[in-house]
């Protein structure tokens, strides 16, 4: 088990490294920064001063260097926009961002398990087949326009729910949150359940699918053979082989809510990374760009990581076979 | 007395329902397994088995269904039990062990866990105590130290080892009956003899009833009190073991027996049944044997009635007789 971790924790490394490469290199190929940053009026002096005040006329590979060097001490450089460390914009994004897509998640989980368990179980009832189009719907609707709808029905027609921001915040941890205050918790509610619809299908449907595979196992068999309450079967022998899959896609999944969360937060102006991410690429604001591409990197490392540990807790099998 | 267990006419059928007739995987059985008596079911691959077993502990898949018949259990029949009387009976009274060893546990569970719970679905006992009957239970079936095996998982075991767990979880309430699915099949032959001892004592000591499905004449003559023939869903003939087994009377377990290789004489041919078993679907109408049979004529277009004799039964106009056969 030990050892395992310890592996991963050396493969996770490499993938960073790795990814710094491919990421400085492919923002140094996506145009040219100098273009934005200086006024076309500026004379040649001018010019000047500012790429050697960006490093921009070093070659690339020492770029690259002062670019880890950077990363080492947590500094992306300053946003070409707006003059601050590009890390720190990120940092600032960041809980929104994160709030939105675990609040999605949450949702995702509360309404698929149980409503996947259900069709998966009575297949044949008529509630289970509605269940099913519905998240055929779910599936195939866009983003933005149930986002739209959304706010056409709760916001101006009802007027029960608020259409855009955080609303007011609460400090927890060092870190603001909308979740804490009542107010705020009215403001998630809506770009929560627009970001969670297609999630929702996801896991309902691989809920289903699942059920329907352990389901006639010998092993279910064999566990009403020996007398189990009904409860224990499914909350237990069905449930448990259920959830490696679950997790798996769980995982994997919650990378990219982040990156879908752009349109959502478009649509209901959340002050996430979304946004800040598609306005850095309109400017090319690289330092920005690349902090965020940073961050993704190591958001995905973290979460395969927790994937893993998940993984071996839930199947003995994967277990035993790292130790061997 | 009557017997524990009274089968009367039961028919299992897969599909159909509502005026529809299903495939008839076990079509008008009936038979009775007394306290403390083992009866062996033999039969070809498909014949309808195991379909006959799951019928008596209600665990039909989907679309299974028991069309008709009863099923008396001490007096009762339970064929119109409700889930929850069918549940408290599973494992408690009626247990069972399935055919195959390597999914019947369940990959993600401990081998402890999966014995516990079937413990304490049936009896409040503390988790210390099922735990402690769970570790008797397998040092019983001759797992070597069970207590570190309890925190073993399934994969670790071998298939062998795995139906072991199986007959040590059927054994846990000392059931009043056990229908074991051909429980040895996967075992080698030192623990097949020590499984089949132990059934001995269970059925001597606790007076616990057997149904041993197998496809093995020579473990049913070893173990079992009586024989069930069954062919294409139903049962051709019935009777005590040394009897059935020294003078069949019906043509297929006469083909049986021959085809055993210990009843041939060295550099005999081995004997065999021709062709292969029919369809359920497809059967040949009258008797579902004719077409294989070598004693078949036209009086066999029609089904023959289960003929009574003693304690014996067949389904046959033209049964084998010893003379005959030699
Ligand atoms: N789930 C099912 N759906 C449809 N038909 C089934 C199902 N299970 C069994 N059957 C039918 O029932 C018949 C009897 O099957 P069963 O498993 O009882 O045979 P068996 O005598 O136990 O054979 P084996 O020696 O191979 O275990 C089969 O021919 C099959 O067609
Ligand atoms: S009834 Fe006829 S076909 Fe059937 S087993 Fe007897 S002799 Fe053969
Ligand atoms: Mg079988």
């Amino acid at each position: 088990m030990v050892t395992s971790i310890i592996r991963r924790l050396i493969q996770a490394v490499f993938v960073v490294v790795a990814m710094t490469v491919i990421v400085f290199i492919g923002v140094n190929v996506i145009g040219n920064p100098v273009d934005i940053l200086i006024n076309p009026d500026a004379n040649q002096a001018e010019r000047a001063r500012v790429i050697a005040h960006y490093g921009l006329d070093q070659p690339l590979w020492r770029q690259y260097l002062l670019f880890l060097q950077g990363l080492l001490h947590g500094d992306f450089g300053n946003s070409f926009v707006y003059g601050r460390p590009a890390m720190g914009l990120i940092l600032e994004r960041l809980p929104a961002t994160l709030e939105l897509a675990i609040s999605a998640l949450a949702i995702a989980l509360v309404f698929g398990l149980p409503l996947g368990l259900y069709a998966g179980l009575y297949p044949n009832r008529v509630s289970s087949k509605l269940i099913m189009s519905g998240s055929i719907l779910g599936f195939s609707l866009p983003t933005f326009w149930v986002g739209l709808m959304l706010i056409m029905v709760f916001s101006v027609e009802l007027g029960w729910l608020p259409t855009n921001g955080r609303g007011p915040t609460l400090e927890l941890f060092g870190v603001r949150w909308s979740f804490l205050t009542g107010e705020g918790l009215r403001h998630l509610l809506l770009p929560a359940f627009n970001l969670a619809l297609f999630k929702t299908s996801l896991i309902l449907r691989l809920t289903r699918a699942g059920v329907q595979e352990v389901l006639p196992q010998d092993y279910v068999k064999f566990a009403r053979a020996k007398g189990l309450r009904e409860r224990r079967v499914i909350a237990v022998h069905v449930l448990k082989n259920l959830m490696i899959p679950v997790v798996t896609i769980i995982g994997l999944e919650f990378g990219s809510l982040i990156a879908f969360s752009v349109v959502t937060e478009s649509i209901f102006a959340w002050p996430g990374m979304g946004k800040l991410i598609i306005d850095s690429i309109n400017l090319l604001d690289r330092p920005v760009i690349v902090a965020y591409l940073m961050m993704m990197v190591l958001l995905f490392v973290v979460l395969n990581f927790i994937i893993d540990v998940c993984y071996t807790i839930l199947d003995p099998r994967v277990r035993l076979d790292s130790k061997a | 007395m009557s017997a524990l267990l009274q089968v009367r006419n039961l028919v299992t059928e897969f599909g159909g329902g509502k005026g529809q007739p299903g495939t008839r995987a076990v079509n008008d059985v009936s038979f009775s397994v007394e306290r403390g008596r083992v009866l062996g079911l033999v039969g070809e691959s498909g014949s309808g088995k195991s379909v006959t077993g799951f019928s008596i502990i209600r665990l039909l898949e989907r679309p299974g269904r028991i069309a008709a018949g009863e099923i008396f259990f001490d007096g009762v029949d339970i064929s119109r039990n409700s889930e929850e009387e069918m549940r408290r009976l599973r494992g408690k009274r009626i247990a069972m062990v399935f055919q195959d060893p390597t999914m019947t546990l369940n990959p993600v569970l401990s081998v402890g866990t999966q014995m516990i719970e079937a413990v304490l679905a049936h009896e409040s006992v503390s988790k210390e105590a099922a735990r402690q009957r769970a570790r008797d239970a397998l040092g019983l079936v001759g797992i070597p130290s069970p207590e570190e095996r309890l925190a073993a998982y399934p994969h670790q075991f071998s298939g062998g080892m795995r139906q072991r767990v199986a007959i040590a979880i059927a054994l846990l309430h000392k059931p009043d009956l056990i229908i074991a699915d051909e429980p040895t099949t996967a075992l080698d032959v030192t623990i097949q003899s020590q499984i089949i001892a132990e059934f001995q004592k269970l059925t001597e000591e606790a007076r616990t009833a057997v149904i041993w499905v197998t496809h093995d004449l020579a473990i049913v003559s070893r173990l079992a009190d009586d024989i069930a023939v069954m062919y294409a869903g139903r049962l051709v003939e019935t009777g005590p073991v040394s009897e059935v087994l020294n003078d069949p009377r019906h043509p297929y377990t006469a083909g049986l027996i021959a085809s055993v290789p210990s009843q041939n004489h060295r550099g005999e041919r081995l004997h065999q049944i021709n062709g292969m078993t029919p369809a359920l679907n497809r059967l040949p109408q009258g008797c579902s044997f004719r077409t294989r049979c070598e004693r078949a004529d036209d009086g066999c277009l029609v089904m023959p009635e289960l003929a009574l004799a003693g304690e014996r039964s067949f389904r046959c106009i033209h049964p084998v007789t010893k003379v005959s056969a030699s």
